[in-house]
């Protein structure tokens, strides 16, 4: 069984280390739709992958957070991409492996995968 | 219909989260000598009039505004009920709210529970300023997971900060698989 001594060793090693990270201006906001439909569809394992992906590549000025419906349904699970200073992008239909492509593309690289967009999957249409 | 349980407890859950909760309570029992896997979702968070929690098992029923539908609670009442089983919503407006849903552990149309792990995990570091009890019980053997406890340890460090995150991970399925000693719920 895990113990909360294992806990309290990692407090003393992270000591003074971490604090709370304030929100601020320049901070990226990646935003996972966490409602019944977004569940339903596959927005948990969407969302842990992009945690992680986020805290492993250390991504600080990444913030990976979750919202209720945003009424597109049909096009959960849905992730947003909202950057200081830039229009927000929509990416939709996503799936553990996309998640990453983006974390790879466009929070590391700057490039918005343009075919997983809603622009691009609605016009398919 | 969610494909396994612990995803309708993660969507129930955030009702919870949503009625701006202080502690969420969830336990997991499953009573191979009664035949029943229990969930029970409580929280202490804004409540709902009698009227309100007699119309959120219905699937036209919602307050929000961005849709006509709410789904969650339906879903898990009619998962536990398909089942033979049975569900309830007690509400306390300025209290809080308990959900409880009984499945019959036997039943073929039971759905597995699922990553429960997974779900835990989720919701204490998606709302790190929302304290999470959670139970998890087959037959005598059980473990509790009390994030009070939890910050009582850590002080100001958040929970989402990736040591205590994969702590908490780790925390949750060794807890799990020592319970479970190889049973699949």
């Amino acid at each position: 069984m895990k113990t909360l001594e294992e806990l309290r060793a990692i407090r003393e090693k992270m000591q003074g280390r971490v604090g709370m990270r304030a929100e601020d201006a320049n901070q990226t906001r990646v935003v996972v739709g966490m409602a019944t439909c977004g569940i339903a569809s596959g927005a948990r394992p969407v969302l842990n992958t992009l945690s992680e992906a986020v805290q492993t590549r250390k991504l600080e000025h990444v913030v990976v957070t979750q919202t209720g419906c945003i009424g597109l349904c049909q096009y959960e699970p849905i992730v947003e991409v909202i950057e200081p200073g830039k229009e927000k992008v929509t990416y939709v239909k996503m799936n553990p492996e996309k998640a990453l492509e983006v974390v790879d593309q466009h929070l590391i690289r700057g490039h918005v995968i343009s075919e997983y967009t809603i622009n691009s999957v609605a016009s398919d249409k | 219909m969610m494909p396994e349980i612990s995803l309708n407890v993660l969507d129930v859950a955030q009702n919870s989260v949503r009625a701006r909760a202080s502690l969420i309570s969830i336990s997991v029992r499953a009573d191979t000598g009664q035949d029943t896997l229990t969930i029970v979702i409580e929280d202490n968070g804004c409540g709902m009039s009698e009227e309100q929690a007699a119309r959120v098992v219905d699937p036209f029923f919602t307050t929000r505004t961005t849709r006509k539908v709410g789904l969650g609670v339906p879903f898990f009442k009619l998962a536990a009920e398909s089942t033979g089983g049975r569900f309830s919503i007690r509400s306390t407006p300025g209290a809080g709210t308990v959900v409880t849903a009984v499945f019959i552990l036997s039943h073929i149309d039971r759905m597995p529970l699922g990553d429960m792990v997974s779900t835990i995990h989720t919701l204490i570091t998606m709302n790190t300023g929302i304290d999470f009890l959670y139970t998890f019980c087959l037959d005598e053997r059980q473990f509790v997971l009390d994030t009070r406890e939890f910050r009582e340890v850590l002080g100001d460090i958040p929970f989402d900060a990736p040591e205590i995150s994969s702590y908490i991970k780790e925390y949750l399925t060794e807890n799990e698989r020592e319970v479970l000693q190889g049973t699949i719920l």
